[in-house]
């Protein structure tokens, strides 16, 4: 396949974990590591579904609620039971690898004659074509409706609750309901590219996930970068530049393999690739200051 | 009309840092009330306002809100009366969200927060002409972060905020401790005029003895958990602003 294309289809893949995060550590300020299990519940479970022959319109709102109760799992944890987010995301996550290996029954299960989204709607003749464009039409309408989400008045209250919890509580809001209904919906974005990356790839594995939390950080602190270098404060253009993020991740990535860099130090190139994405713009405001 | 009843609250019960932050208080508001509560440090009066405003529930006692007991409410619920301006700025307002954002959900107070966009042209229109009465300049800048003013305009915005929907009650916690002199008295006197405006019971909770001589139509003062003066409008009146500073020895 083309190396280009590949690596779009694995950005677009990625995307909706971005967005996930973008909704748990942007909005909602929880640094939320119940990621790395929902995003495998959502691939183990597409696998799972459509291995049963079950349809794309049963598979994907399970994998939205799976990955919507793992969030609200951590979510409740954390406001009712007042665990740190961080442990109780941590709790979560260690315990969806048990599930996930129980739904699965075994630890790789791969897509072998089954028909997946990427088959079901035909726009190219050429399959990674198709599985492109289906992609672009897809995240469109996920980043369509998170961004159509922010913009009501609830998501007003969403992003407030991150952002100023006493002036959110005095104006009537439930922060511990908000908080948990966030985290389900990032959970659920996460799932999301689960249920995507699964289908492209012709399989679900049970350490799919692993480190995965990392993928949707470094596309949303791209993301961040561009929003504080450009002053942007537009919804749409936050959550567009998040997708762009997800992209620009996957190509760095991509781009570390084609000059040769091993795999086996692929996971070490993108920690430091996320640490300087981070850390240069704070070591250049603090010189420049 | 607000009434608590032998109110007590007790932080860190059984340790060695127990504090009886509020002590059996007995205390009725009436309606279109304007109190102001005066104290040294740790004499319980944010406690109060805290209570009242349901940031905290009280060890034991009772407050009920126009008849209805909201002792063990929680804030947000309590907000369907309650209105509040905190001591800083921060606090009563969201920084990375647009101005016209904040009024939006200030003007949904009592409301459930739904699937519907409430932002649009009627509404900007309605905030830019409520924002112009302030006289700061700010109506034409509603699309700017909350973040980007000073803590003077987000206070006088967070006072307009508070009328944005039905509100019987406002409490002021401090509103002008974190300002400069000109903003302190732009938003005392907003203060004032929606206190009258809209008929509202306010609790204001100070340190600056000039306001607290200035405005309101009754003052307590508070000592250790307890009210130890309680001035009505005839009495406070007849005060001088020296008296004031007699109380605090």
């Amino acid at each position: 396949m083309d190396f280009y294309l590949a690596t779009l289809i694995q950005g677009l893949c990625f995307s909706a974990i971005a967005l996930g995060i973008y909704i748990s550590m942007k909005i909602f300020n929880i640094p939320d590591i119940t990621t790395d299990g929902s995003y495998t519940l959502g691939g183990v479970i597409t696998a799972k579904l459509l291995m049963a022959h079950q349809p794309i319109y049963i598979v994907l709102p399970a994998v939205i609620a799976a990955g919507a109760a793992a969030g609200a799992l951590t979510g409740i944890i954390h406001t009712k039971l007042k665990i740190n987010a961080l442990l109780a995301g941590i709790l979560v996550m260690y315990a969806l690898y048990s599930i996930n290996l129980s739904i699965m029954g075994r630890s790789n299960i791969p897509l072998t004659n089954v028909s997946t989204l990427f088959s079901l709607i035909s726009f190219a003749a050429d399959p990674n074509k198709n599985t492109f464009f289906v992609l672009i039409g897809f995240v469109a309408v996920i980043a369509l409706l998170i961004g159509f989400l922010l913009k009501t008045d609830f998501g007003i209250a969403m992003r407030a609750t991150g952002n100023s919890e006493s002036m959110i509580r005095a104006l009537g809001v439930n922060t511990d309901r908000m908080k948990i209904i966030g985290l389900a919906l990032a959970n659920a974005l996460t799932a999301l590219s689960g249920f995507l990356i699964t289908q492209f790839q012709s399989y679900a594995d049970i350490n799919m996930g692993i480190g995965i939390v990392i993928t949707g950080l470094g596309s949303v602190i791209i993301a961040e970068a561009f929003v504080n270098w450009f002053r942007i404060t537009s919804v749409w253009l936050s959550l567009a530049l998040v997708l762009f993020g997800a992209i620009i991740f996957q190509f760095v990535i991509a781009f570390s393999l084609s000059i040769g860099i091993s795999p086996t130090l692929l996971k070490l190139v993108t920690a430091v690739f996320v640490l300087l994405i981070v850390g240069l713009p704070r070591l250049s405001f603090r010189n420049s200051s | 009309m607000i009434e608590l009843r032998q109110v007590n609250k007790v932080f860190n019960r059984g340790k060695a840092n127990q504090v009886n932050a509020v002590n059996g208080v007995d205390l009725r508001i009436a309606g279109n009330e304007f109190l102001v509560i005066v104290g040294s440090n740790g004499s319980g009066k944010t406690t109060l306002l805290n209570l009242v405003a349901g940031s905290i529930l009280p060890s034991s006692g009772t407050i009920s809100i126009n008849s209805t007991d909201v002792t063990k409410l929680p804030e947000y619920q309590r907000s369907e009366w309650i209105a509040r301006v905190f001591q800083n700025p921060l606090s009563g307002t969201a920084p990375d969200l647009s101005i016209i954002d904040n009024f939006r959900l200030a003007a949904i107070r009592t409301q459930a927060k739904g699937l519907n966009i409430g932002v649009n042209t009627k509404f900007k229109n309605t905030v830019k002409e409520k924002i112009a009465t302030l006289g700061m300049g700010l109506e034409n800048k509603t699309e700017q972060l909350m973040g980007t003013l000073s803590g003077g305009q987000r206070q006088a915005l967070t006072l307009l905020m508070s009328v944005m929907d039905t509100c019987q009650v406002l409490l002021l916690d401090e509103p002008t401790a974190a300002l400069d002199p000109r903003s302190a008295d732009i938003v005392m006197k907003t203060a004032e005029r929606l206190v009258d405006e809209f008929g509202l019971t306010a609790i204001l909770v100070t340190h600056n003895l000039k306001d607290a001589f200035t405005y309101g139509n009754r003052i307590i003062q508070m000592a250790e958990g307890k009210i130890i003066k309680d001035l009505a409008q005839k009495e406070k009146s007849a005060l001088k602003q020296n008296d004031l500073f007699d109380w605090f020895g």
